[in-house]
């Protein structure tokens, strides 16, 4: 059985009383667990995802690879902090391997405002030695949800 | 102008069609209908089976493989069986991949039977074993089981059916359509009854990864039952292979021997790619049935407590994808219930009359759907029963 935080991971928009139905526990009990998780930060938000491709709406996504150095005493966590606080980064992440250090996701309008953010913004903050910029073309996937519509099998009659 | 009626089989021509497939000639082309008619489930075939599928094509392994089946498939079939279910089957002589489980559901009754030879077939349960026997010239013998009973079927029940023409009794369990299943207890009782008489089991397994709190167990694990029973399996509910379309047997040698001469007379072998891909399956893929286990016990918990929020009886389903609420309350017979909430809600859900007697005021509705669409059914569910 899987247990509310994996069902909640998988469809946020299912309801106190579905939850409840499909784990067991009482709305009540659900609404607790809920409560207690956002608190603990365990659950960080809700979101849904969007495939801006089929909308009139323009918008590119970018993934740079950003060189750090470590500050004394701080790591990587106070560049990252640095980063991290612009509303256009939308994800980042700390690397293993030795080619650059992090990886950030930005999203913009076009590919100049893009860049202008780079140049402008990523690339000057203290510590930050290097970045390169990588245009993400087509999205195929992200978070399990695949963006190119399937085709569907003819329809069948069967008795089963 | 031949009068084709006068030409054709009988026993053929006798068949009813399954009171199933009008649902779904109502159904299609309604704008907005939701179907729990169908028993199959809505998940894909994990991607590294149908890569292993693929792979055979590009392989270039096009040909018939032998009679039997793929010899690495029966014995992947034979270490699985094994692990899963404690069940001992020889690779050569004791497995039979077939075309599905009806296939092999099919070759057994056509080895077993004789003229006038009785089968004692549990019901509700799934359409294909009432014909089967009949196109055998066997006569099926319908019990009815009971929702008190769990739509188990007791040892008491089995006992008044035997007669000195009873040659096999089929065990649908995990049920199709009621969800019931049959414990270890339940079987050793069933097995005092059978202890000592030459009375075949054949034991419909296809749901066998599909149960609800406990594993399932097998006819042939029980003492002294497998040397009559013969076990029928497949991959389309385990590891959603429907449209693969493979099976198999698995019993005593000399019975083993006779349906794989009917199979290589009427089938040849199975599809050569569906085998390679279920080598993959039985291999590596207890992953993806315990994920899709998981899913379907969400989506069962969910639509069992709605059903009783409604005001439903609903018999608790531990096995196989459907529910079987009970209707009677609604003061419907199951076929009006149905054709009404089709008519005017969109849904399709099955008259439990459909699957044999003990049917009739019970409806099957499958959970092999999404959330969304299980929510939905309920929605219009609760609009509907306010209109009675």
């Amino acid at each position: 059985m899987k247990d509310l935080l994996q069902l909640l991971e998988d469809d946020s928009t299912l309801t106190r009383a579905q939850l409840a139905a499909m784990t067991g526990m009482t709305e009540d009990e659900v609404s607790a667990a809920v409560a207690q998780y956002e608190k603990d930060h365990i659950i960080l938000g809700y979101k849904t995802i969007v495939d801006w491709d089929r909308t009139q709406q323009e918008s590119v996504t970018a993934l740079i690879e950003v060189s750090v150095t470590p500050q004394r005493g701080e790591g990587f966590d106070r560049v990252a902090q640095r980063i991290y606080q612009y509303d256009e980064v939308e994800s980042l992440y700390l690397m293993s391997g030795g080619a650059y250090d992090m990886t950030v996701t930005i999203s913009g309008r076009t590919l100049k405002e893009v860049a202008q953010f780079v140049g402008e913004k990523l690339a000057p903050i203290e510590g930050v030695t290097g970045t390169a910029t990588h245009f993400i073309l087509k999205k195929y996937k992200e978070k399990h949800l695949i963006f190119p519509v399937q085709e569907v099998q003819e329809e069948r009659f069967v008795f089963e | 102008m031949m009068d084709y009626s006068k030409i054709m089989c009988r026993r053929v021509q006798d068949i009813q069609p399954s009171g199933i497939r009008k649902y779904f000639d109502l159904l299609q082309g309604m704008e907005g209908g939701i179907s729990l008619g169908i028993g199959e489930p809505d998940f894909q075939t994990p991607w590294h089976i149908r890569d292993a599928g693929i792979f055979s094509l590009e392989k270039g392994f096009t040909k018939y493989t032998p009679n039997a089946g793929l010899s690495d498939l029966r014995s992947a079939i034979s270490r699985y069986l094994k692990r899963r279910f404690q069940l001992e089957y020889a690779p050569v002589g004791q497995i039979l991949v077939t075309v599905g489980g009806s296939e092999g559901l099919d070759l057994t009754f056509r080895a077993l039977l004789e003229p006038g030879d009785e089968v004692i077939i549990p019901t509700p349960s799934f359409v294909c074993y009432g014909p089967l026997v009949s196109m055998m010239h066997g006569t099926p013998v319908l019990v009815e089981t009971r929702a008190e009973n769990d739509f188990r079927l007791t040892p008491h029940e089995l006992k008044a059916a035997i007669t000195p023409r009873t040659k096999a009794v089929v065990l649908p369990f995990p049920n199709n359509p009621t969800g019931g299943v049959m414990g270890r207890g339940d079987l050793e009782a069933l097995a005092s009854v059978l202890r000592g008489t030459d009375i075949m089991v054949v034991s419909d397994e296809i749901y066998a990864e599909l149960t609800y709190g406990g594993r399932h167990a097998s006819m042939a694990s029980i003492p002294d039952m497998y040397e009559r029973t013969v076990v029928v399996n497949g991959f389309s509910k385990a590891y959603s292979m429907t449209g693969w379309r493979l099976g198999y047997v698995c019993g005593p040698r000399p019975i083993i021997a006779a349906m794989t001469k009917l199979h290589q007379y009427a089938i040849m072998s199975a599809p050569t790619t569906s085998q390679y891909a279920a080598i993959e399956a039985l291999e590596h893929g207890d992953g993806d049935i315990e994920a899709m286990r998981d899913e379907y016990d969400g989506r069962r918990r969910f639509l069992v407590d709605g059903f009783r929020k409604l005001g439903l009886d609903c018999f608790e389903p531990l096995g196989a994808f459907y529910t079987f609420p009970c209707i009677k309350s609604t003061g419907l017979t199951s076929e009006q219930f149905c054709d009404r909430f089709l008519a005017e809600e969109r849904v399709a859900v099955i008259p439990g009359s459909a699957f044999g007697p003990g049917g009739e005021g019970y409806v099957r509705a499958n959970y092999a759907a999404s959330m969304r669409d299980l929510a939905e059914v309920l929605v219009r569910l609760e609009r509907f029963l306010g209109t009675l």
